[in-house]
């Protein structure tokens, strides 16, 4: 019984974000992502967790946070089958999938090294072109990069 | 204008309407009191000169370098700040740069209007003007034209640009180019969506020519190839003599974005179809048209 309630307090959220789903090997990017090194409140990473849909995948939970749904979004670059649960007061109040907005603003490195943006301290801008395969092009070269060739900035 | 695609067909032919009248008065005073920066962080002298001439021409003062070690950029500033600080002095920045999407990016952080004379193998978009401008006023309308384009296609910003222009206008291509150098998939690709039709040959043959309208040259550059031996026998290979014009349509005309090395034989300089130093010419009128759009002079 006291050892059900130990797990229960790692497990259990009661207001904040979690987010599910995340491919394992997708995991620390998302926590680097999020700047999840410097918040001050609890936060519950998982990885390599048993999923019937995924075989292996990733979690975070993060107490008393709520993102605007953009920052949120950028997840789905590199973890398009995230989805985002807010809770509030032990519910979940929201439930959604992140979805990949058409500008990403300071996000991505251009590939292209004889680009400006690679040149300049200045904010990267790419639109998404397709979305499977993912394909971005960048709105200062025109270049226009795979999925194997996006870098996180 | 940072690019052509930018421009919808409209406003193409507003321009190239613009140009023709350049060209019938091209000293006119309507860019008196304007001041033009032209800054060059790579060295391009035609362009600079067509630029600085067009402005000349239509009473405007030019400032500017033509060479990014004149300028603070050796010392480390930012393209950014170097733009905003020309901007405090001129009308309008015409630039060149080697970095790819610097006339973008400086086109959203400046004041003034930004017009790109080249960034990089991006785009060139006056270079696209000149050569739409030349194809109108040599065949009488852009519509329906079997462009040939021969010689570095893959690297040859100037035929990428033309050819993304020319969609609007049902063009049909071949593409006559060496394996190594060949036209990349990006724009076969952009043919196929907007049901343009090509062909691609490594022959540069006497059918290909006979069938074409415009014949599109290009230069070979020795630096894009490994092997050297490989290389000059490429250039041969791609190389126009007059004789092969013998037996073209009346209406072909020849063009190159110049600087021109061997790929068109000096024998060809006197057919009255070589159209090369013509269109270079065209480009000070196209210029001119640029710049007033620039600057919003109707």
């Amino acid at each position: 019984m006291v050892k059900d309630k130990k797990e229960l307090a790692v497990a259990a959220l009661r207001n904040g974000t979690v987010i599910d789903h995340i491919p394992s090997e997708s995991l620390f990017q998302v926590v680097d992502m999020l700047g999840l090194r410097n918040v001050t409140t609890s936060v519950t990473i998982g990885f390599n967790l048993s999923s019937s849909e995924m075989g292996k995948k990733g979690i975070i939970k993060i107490a008393d946070v709520e993102y605007p749904e953009d920052v949120l979004n950028r997840i789905a670059l590199i973890a398009p089958t995230a989805v985002v649960n807010i809770i509030k007061d032990y519910d979940v109040v929201a439930k959604r999938p992140v979805s990949l907005p058409d500008q990403l603003f300071d996000i991505v490195k251009c590939p292209n090294p004889k680009c400006i943006s690679n040149n300049e301290p200045m904010r990267t801008h790419f639109e998404v072109v397709a979305h499977a395969p993912l394909q971005l092009r960048c709105h200062f070269c025109e270049c226009v990069a795979p999925a194997s060739e996006i870098t996180l900035k | 204008m940072v690019s052509i695609s930018d421009l919808s067909k409209e406003e193409i032919v507003g321009l190239l309407q613009r140009a023709a009248e350049f060209e019938k008065n091209p000293n006119q005073r309507i860019l008196e009191g304007k001041v033009v920066a032209t800054l060059f962080f790579e060295p391009s002298t035609r362009t600079r000169l067509s630029f600085e001439t067009a402005v000349n021409r239509l009473g405007g003062r030019v400032i500017g370098f033509s060479d990014a070690k004149t300028s603070s950029q050796s010392k480390g500033e930012t393209l950014k700040d170097t733009i905003m600080m020309v901007s405090n002095y001129a009308d309008v920045i015409v630039m060149r740069h080697p970095l790819e999407g610097a006339a973008r990016y400086a086109s959203e952080i400046s004041p003034v209007p930004i017009v790109n004379a080249g960034d990089g193998a991006n785009q060139h978009p006056s270079q696209t003007m000149l050569d739409l401008y030349s194809i109108y006023k040599t065949q009488g309308t852009l519509d329906n034209q079997v462009i040939t384009m021969v010689g570095d296609l893959k690297y040859g910003r100037t035929v990428h640009s033309l050819l993304e222009a020319m969609h609007f206008w049902n063009p049909r291509f071949n593409f006559v180019a060496c394996e190594e150098l060949k036209m990349p998939e990006k724009y076969k690709r952009f043919c196929d969506e907007h049901g343009i039709a090509y062909r691609e040959t490594t022959e540069f043959s006497q059918e290909v020519i006979n069938e074409t309208d415009i014949l599109y040259m290009t230069r070979v550059q020795g630096e894009r190839f490994t092997d050297v031996l490989e290389y000059e026998r490429t250039k041969s290979l791609y190389t126009l003599h007059n004789a092969m014009l013998e037996n073209s349509k009346p209406n072909l005309k020849v063009l190159h974005p110049l600087p021109r090395i061997t790929e068109i034989d000096q024998d060809v300089d006197d057919n009255p179809k070589a159209y090369f130093f013509q269109q270079a010419k065209n480009g000070l009128y196209a210029r001119q048209a640029i710049l007033c759009r620039a600057l919003g002079i109707e």
